[in-house]
C-alpha cells in the first residue's frame, strides 16, 4: 500500500506490504525492516530494525495526532489511490471547518467571509471560564464561511468558520 | 471510631479521603453535582448522593444540601478536603451544631487565622517573627505613604481577608503606591467583599516554605517537616518537595517549633500548615496559616511515612497522637507534580474533554493520587486538576531520576495537560541544583523553549501513520474492532492453549 503522509507538514512517501506476516517497508526511498503490534487501538508499539517505540494516536477535533515517546506531531495521510480516503481526509488542498475547542461565548469575530488568513491567524475570539481563548486558522487560505456570530454560545466541536 | 464519613468534595482528594476511610473500616458517603455522576470518587463510594447543579454555590459548597445528606445517610462526621468549605469557619459551626463531627479544626480556629491581620496580631503576641509590616488595616493614602516610607520598598499590599493571589500588589516604589492601593482594595472588594489592605515589606525572591502540623484534642501538637512550594505561576503552586533543599536539621527545629506555637496560640487542632516566606540570608517569617489539609500533603506523607489522612479521621474520633516529637523522622526526598488539564502552549489555558487514552505511570518510588480515568470527560466547572504525580527516592536525585521516568512513561490522550511544563522543569538546570525562589517559574517561562526538532522522530511518526491506517483499517474491515478481532483470535489460541498447557500438567 502506497501513502502520502504529511507530519508537521513535511511530506513523505510510505510504501507498506505485508507479506506472510513480514512487513516490507520504504519511507521516502530507503528500505527499512519493520515490525508492528497493536497494543490497542490508539497504542502501537513498532520496531524499526531493533530499536523499539511506542507510538500514541489521538484524534483532536479534525486533526490526528501521533506522539512518539513525549513528542507530539500533526499528521495527514492519504491513499493517492483511493477517492474514498481523499475525500474523507481533510487535506491542506480542501476545505477545513474551524471548530470550538471548548463550550463557552464568542465574543468577537475578527475576519469576514473573502477575506485572506495565514496560518494560524487568527479567526474568533471565545470565553470561557473568564478567559479569552483565540481561535487560530489550520492553514493559510481564504474564509469561505463565518457561522459563530458575535455573543452566540457554542458547544465544543461547533463549526465556527471554513477556511479552504 | 466513626462507622460512616461524608466527604463533602470531589476529584482526586475525594479518592484520597475515600481511599483512607476503606482503609480503616469506615463506610464512605460521598456527595456529588450533577456534572460529577460519572466521577470516580462516585465509582468507588459506598454511598452517593447527588446535591444539584454543576455550579459550586448550587453543591459543593452547599452547607444546608451537605448537612442534609449528613443527616439522611447517618454519617457520624465529614472530611471537607481542601478549598470548597474546609475553611469555612461557618460550615465547622454548622456541623458542630447538627452533632456532625467536622474533621478539621474548630470555628474558632480557623477564625483567628483566617483574617491575615488577625493572624499577625496574634503572632506579635506569640513572640513569633513575621514579615515586616502593619498588623492593622491601612485607613487611608496617608497612612500607607508613612508605613511604607518607615518599612522601605519594595512594599507588598494585600487583602487582609484574602487568599489565592487576589487583592494583592507588589509595590516598587512611591510614585505607585496610589494606584495599587486603589487596585488592590478594589479587587479585594471583588473577590473577599472586604476592602481592608494591609502592608508587609516585600521579600526579594524569597523561598516559599510551609510547615506541616498535627494537634490531637489532648493538647499534643507536633510539627511533621517542611515543604518548599517555591515553584508557583501566578501565585498557584505547581510543583512541592520536601524536605526543603536548603532546610538542615536545626533550621528545621526552629521553624518547626515557632510552627507549634503558632498552632497553640490558635488552640489548633487536627492538620495544619503554617507557611513561611525565607529570604535570601535563610531568615523566615510567619506569612499564615492554613487550616486544613493541603494539596501537596503526600510529599510530608512520603518522608516522614505517616499516614494524614488516617491521622486526621483519629484525631477527630478522639484519639491522642499515637506518636511524640522525638518520634518523627525525616527520611529521603519527595517530589510531586501538579496535573492539570491544561493547555501550555495557549497560556494554560483550562482544556477539558475526554480522556481518550491513559497510560499512566506506576513502579518504584512513584505515588499518583488522580481523579481521573480513560474515557472520563474533564468537567469545565472546576479547578481542572487531575491528578498528583509524586516521585520518592533516597535523595533528591534518585526522587528527580524517578519522577522523570515517570513522566515519560504517563500519557493523556484526548485532552491537553501540562505534562510538559514538568519534564521541562526537571530538566532545568537551576531546578536540578535546587536554586529555587517563588520567581523561578515565571523566569523559566519567559525564556523561550529549548525545542530540539527530532527529525528520527518525525521519521518514526511517519511510520506509524502508515501501519495505524493498515492495522487499523484491517480491523474495522473485518467487521470488528481491532480490540474485538483480537479477543477472538486469542480466544481461540488461548482455548487451545489451556488444552495443551493442562495436558502438560497432566503429564507432569
Amino acid at each position: 500500500m502506497l501513502y502520502d503522509v504529511s507530519i508537521d507538514g513535511k511530506n513523505h512517501r510510505l510504501e507498506l506490504n505485508r507479506a506472510h506476516g513480514d512487513w516490507s517497508c520504504r519511507l521516502d526511498g530507503r528500505e527499512l525492516e519493520v515490525d508492528a503490534v497493536l497494543a490497542r487501538p490508539d497504542v502501537l508499539s513498532l520496531r524499526i530494525g531493533n530499536q523499539a517505540y511506542e507510538v500514541k494516536s489521538e484524534r483532536v477535533g479534525e486533526d490526528l495526532h501521533l506522539w512518539v515517546g513525549s513528542t507530539r506531531f500533526a499528521a495527514e495521510i492519504r491513499d493517492p489511490r483511493s477517492l474514498r480516503n481523499r475525500s474523507r481526509s481533510g487535506d491542506d488542498h480542501g476545505p477545513k471547518k474551524i471548530t470550538a475547542p471548548m463550550p463557552g461565548k464568542v465574543v468577537r469575530v475578527l475576519v469576514r467571509e473573502g477575506d485572506e488568513v495565514k496560518l494560524g491567524a487568527g479567526v474568533a475570539v471565545v470565553e470561557a471560564m473568564k478567559m479569552q481563548n483565540e481561535i487560530k486558522s489550520p492553514k493559510k487560505g481564504r474564509v469561505q464561511k463565518i457561522i459563530a456570530s458575535e455573543g452566540a454560545t457554542v458547544n465544543a466541536g461547533d463549526v465556527l468558520a471554513i477556511v479552504e | 471510631m466513626f462507622k460512616k464519613i461524608l466527604i463533602a468534595n470531589r476529584g482526586e482528594i475525594a479518592v484520597r479521603v475515600l481511599r483512607a476511610c476503606h482503609e480503616m473500616g469506615i463506610a464512605a458517603v460521598v456527595v456529588y453535582s450533577d456534572v460529577d455522576r460519572a466521577s470516580l470518587p462516585v465509582r468507588k463510594a459506598d454511598e452517593a448522593y447527588p446535591i444539584g447543579a454543576a455550579a459550586a454555590s448550587e453543591s459543593y459548597l452547599n452547607i444546608a444540601k451537605i448537612l442534609d445528606v449528613a443527616k439522611r445517610s447517618g454519617a457520624d462526621a465529614i472530611h471537607p478536603g481542601y478549598g470548597f468549605l474546609s475553611e469555612n469557619a461557618n460550615f465547622a459551626q454548622a456541623c458542630a451544631d447538627a452533632g456532625v463531627k467536622f474533621i478539621g479544626p474548630t470555628a474558632a480556629a480557623m477564625n483567628s487565622m483566617g483574617s491575615k491581620t488577625r493572624a499577625r496580631q496574634a503572632m506579635e503576641k506569640a513572640g513569633v517573627p513575621f514579615v515586616p509590616g502593619t498588623s492593622r488595616g491601612v485607613e487611608s493614602f496617608e497612612e500607607a505613604e508613612q508605613v511604607a516610607a518607615k518599612i522601605g520598598y519594595p512594599i507588598m499590599l494585600k487583602a487582609a481577608a484574602g487568599g489565592g493571589g487576589k487583592g494583592m500588589r507588589f509595590v516598587p516604589a512611591r510614585e505607585e503606591l496610589k494606584s495599587s492601593l486603589e487596585a488592590a482594595r478594589s479587587e479585594a472588594e471583588r473577590s473577599f467583599a472586604d476592602r481592608e489592605v494591609y502592608i508587609e515589606k516585600a521579600i526579594v525572591n524569597p523561598r516559599h516554605i510551609e510547615m506541616q502540623v498535627l494537634a490531637d484534642e489532648h493538647g499534643n501538637t507536633v510539627y511533621l517537616g517542611e515543604r518548599e512550594c517555591s515553584l508557583q505561576r501566578r501565585h498557584q503552586k505547581v510543583m512541592e518537595e520536601a524536605p526543603s533543599p536548603i532546610v538542615d536539621a536545626d533550621m528545621r527545629r526552629r521553624m518547626g517549633e515557632v510552627a507549634v506555637r503558632v498552632a497553640q496560640a490558635a488552640a489548633y487542632t487536627n492538620a495544619g500548615t503554617v507557611e513561611f516566606l525565607v529570604d535570601q540570608n535563610q531568615n523566615f517569617y510567619f506569612l499564615e496559616m492554613n487550616t486544613r489539609l493541603q494539596v501537596e500533603h503526600p510529599v510530608t506523607e512520603l518522608i516522614t511515612g505517616l499516614d494524614l489522612v488516617h491521622l486526621q479521621i483519629g484525631i477527630a474520633a478522639g484519639e491522642k497522637l499515637p506518636f511524640q516529637q522525638e518520634d518523627v523522622r525525616i527520611r529521603g526526598h519527595a517530589i510531586e507534580c501538579r496535573i492539570y488539564a491544561e493547555d501550555p502552549d495557549n497560556n494554560y489555558f483550562p482544556s477539558p474533554g475526554k480522556i481518550t487514552l491513559l497510560l499512566a505511570p506506576s513502579g518504584p518510588g512513584i505515588r499518583r493520587d488522580s481523579g481521573m480515568y480513560e474515557g472520563w470527560t474533564v468537567p469545565l466547572d472546576y479547578d481542572p486538576l487531575l491528578a498528583k504525580l509524586i516521585g520518592y527516592g533516597t535523595d533528591r536525585d534518585q526522587a528527580i531520576a524517578r519522577l522523570t521516568r515517570a513522566l515519560n512513561e504517563y500519557f493523556v490522550g484526548g485532552i491537553k495537560t501540562n505534562l510538559s511544563l514538568f519534564r521541562r522543569i526537571l530538566r532545568d538546570e537551576n531546578f536540578r541544583h535546587a536554586r529555587l525562589d517563588t520567581g523561578f517559574l515565571d523566569r523559566m517561562l519567559q525564556r523561550p523553549e529549548d525545542k530540539r526538532i527530532d527529525s528520527g522522530a518525525a521519521e518514526v511518526a511517519a511510520i506509524a501513520a502508515g501501519l495505524f491506517a493498515v492495522l487499523g483499517s484491517t480491523a474495522s474491515d473485518s467487521g470488528k474492532d481491532a480490540t474485538g478481532a483480537a479477543s477472538k483470535r486469542a480466544e481461540n489460541g488461548s482455548a487451545t492453549n489451556w488444552k495443551s498447557a493442562s495436558r502438560r500438567e497432566a503429564l507432569r
